[in-house]
């Protein structure tokens, strides 16, 4: 009995604890969600206020699935994703693998890693737009130099080479963080397996690919999933490097859902956008935790 | 404990022999390259005047010059993102580590029903995209009178910051050993006083950290302090930066200038507090 009410006492003193900052992320992040959806519902142009806002029901979904704006702009989504997180995972494996080495200098690599990923995405943008400028980049004047290039390249001019700064800043940017998200994974394997392989006389690849490799699943599924996620709503980088150009030939969708809300104001077409973008999002968590069985922290699993 | 174990993993783990190793040893030296020529570049390119920089660019500059840092905050002002930045990313730090380290406390030592799904909504929450939200928070901060304000800067960035801090914080706070707590109890100490008193100075450095991570990602928010801003007297950094505008042509000199002035201390802290950060960000993600 008194064990009981003593775990009921411990009850309610964790929900208490726990109860302000839930309920601030419920209000501010949970409400707003349920509140997009709602406005999804409604035509509703903040440029035209004559025409109030009147109950739409699905239509905004409907013009959606009609504008090859937005399909474009997902397929740009998708490109992107997938070819900065291949090699986001494949230089990443390479970091991990040699910062778990015992080298000179290998707490400067482990520092020097680190500063990409923490200075702002904006500045990121801004350094790679200023080497890959026509004007005085200096990749321009390097290649000139060597002689791989007659003349300077205008890089933004067209999406096929705007796309190389973008997804270069990107790696650049991010691969420190796979980096070290693999780096904790490999940490975790136990010594005695590659001891055992190597008085077996397995050698170096044999190791890699049937005792790291396997072990590290866990690490590179849980690595997937965050820089899927972050990879669908890439919005800074893009914004800065080409603003979606040239046109809108390198649009994301979460620029095209800023400009329908911000440059174009209007909100039930724009909220709509974002539900889609949610939708999708919660589709492909959903997709990498129940398909392929990723298991997020917590003190269970 | 893992200091110890190192010398043996060299000798277990991927020993390549002598091609291997200059193989290895060269892509190493690229990717380093690679990670601090953009640096390099923009700090240099900072310090030279803007008809060497588009006439003849140099990666070995003679003359330095400081008119562009000058003018950053003689013409520019850039001190006022500055401020507001700091206001916005102080502001949000404060209240999500005080908030945050209640609920960081009641779910890593406190046994609960619920504590798993609680842990899962947070992490969803943290994973969910910004842009999602942005039309409502827009709608609700213009009806009360908060775009271009502090407030409406510092509510939505609770969105983020929040779930970030709780997560972190729990990751690290399971990690503190619990055997103090728990010779406390036995000897009598309520549950407030074996927080106050031994949980909470233990986790001090973890708080440290917690609020350097939450501090870097507010400083780097772009898209809702672009949303929800109308001009230069509330733009945070990142905003005012990637607006900079010249008469001409692209004031390259001044935008690198501001990219250092603003990289410079973020930079610094993640170079001083590296170990320290890399255990608070893979604490929570990934486990054995």
């Amino acid at each position: 009995m008194r064990e009981s009410s003593r775990l009921g006492s411990e009850a309610r003193l964790g929900w208490a604890l726990v109860a302000p900052a839930l309920g601030v992320i419920a209000l501010i992040a949970i409400f707003p969600l349920g509140w997009t959806f709602w406005e999804s519902l409604h035509l509703h142009e903040l440029r035209m206020p004559w025409l109030g806002k009147p109950f739409i029901g699905l239509a905004n979904y409907v013009e959606i699935a009609r504008d090859p704006r937005f399909w474009s702009a997902l397929g740009h989504t998708a490109f992107f994703t997938v070819v900065s997180i291949s090699l986001e995972l494949l230089i990443g494996l390479f970091l991990a693998l040699a910062m778990n080495r015992v080298f000179r200098g290998r707490g400067f690599v482990r520092a020097a890693v680190l500063v990409p990923w923490a200075i702002p995405t904006v500045v990121a943008a801004l350094l790679w737009r200023f080497i890959f400028e026509s004007q005085g980049g200096i990749l321009n004047a390097l290649l000139v130099d060597v002689g791989i290039l007659n003349q300077p390249m205008v890089w933004f001019i067209q999406a096929s080479t705007a796309w190389v700064p973008v997804i270069l800043a990107d790696v650049w940017k991010t691969t420190p963080f796979v980096a070290l998200l693999l780096l904790a994974g490999l940490q975790h394997i136990d010594l005695s397996l590659y001891e055992a392989a190597a008085v077996d006389g397995a050698n170096a690849w044999w190791q890699l690919r049937h005792i790291t490799l396997p072990l590290l699943k866990p690490a590179i599924l849980v690595t997937l999933i965050f820089r899927t996620l972050d990879g669908f709503r890439v919005f800074d980088l893009i914004y800065v490097l080409t603003g979606g150009g040239p046109g809108t030939s390198t649009e994301p969708v979460a620029l095209y859902t800023f400009n329908a809300l911000l440059q174009n104001l209007r909100f039930g077409y724009g909220s709509a956008l974002s539900v889609v973008i949610f939708a999708i999002t919660f589709g492909l968590a959903l997709f990498y935790v129940r398909g392929l069985g990723v298991r997020l922290g917590g003190d269970e699993g | 404990m893992r200091e110890a174990g190192r010398g043996k993993r060299e000798a277990g783990n991927l020993r390549g022999g002598g091609v291997g190793r200059w193989v290895f040893g060269g892509a190493l030296v690229l990717l380093m390259l690679f990670t601090l020529f953009p640096f390099y570049w923009a700090v240099v390119a900072s310090f030279m005047s803007d008809a060497q920089l588009f006439r003849d660019p140099t990666l070995f500059p003679r003359h330095l010059i400081f008119d562009h840092y000058h003018a950053l905050f003689t013409e520019r002002d850039f001190v006022t993102p500055i401020r507001n930045s700091l206001v916005v990313a102080g502001t949000t730090t404060l209240f999500c580590l005080t908030v945050g380290t209640l609920a960081a406390y009641a779910l890593a030592r406190i046994d609960f029903h619920g504590k798993a799904p609680i842990m899962a909504f947070i992490l969803a929450v943290t994973m969910f995209p910004q842009i999602s939200i942005v039309s409502p928070l827009y709608l609700l901060l213009r009806s009360l009178h908060l775009i271009d304000t502090y407030p409406g800067l510092i509510m939505p960035y609770m969105t983020f910051a929040m779930p970030l801090t709780v997560w972190v914080l729990t990751g690290s706070i399971r990690q503190i050993p619990k055997d103090l707590e728990e010779a406390a109890h036995v000897d009598g100490a309520t549950r407030r006083q074996s927080f106050t008193r031994i949980l909470l100075p233990l986790a001090l450095p973890s708080l440290a950290t917690t609020g350097i991570l939450t501090f870097i990602y507010c400083w780097n928010e772009f898209l809702f302090a672009l949303s929800f801003t109308l001009g230069p007297e509330r733009q945070t950094v990142p905003v005012a930066i990637a607006l900079f505008r010249g008469q001409y042509q692209v004031p390259w000199g001044e935008i690198l200038a501001a990219a250092v002035v603003a990289t410079a201390p973020v930079a610094a802290m993640v170079l001083v507090f590296q170990r320290r950060i890399v255990q608070g960000l893979t604490a929570g993600a990934v486990k054995g």
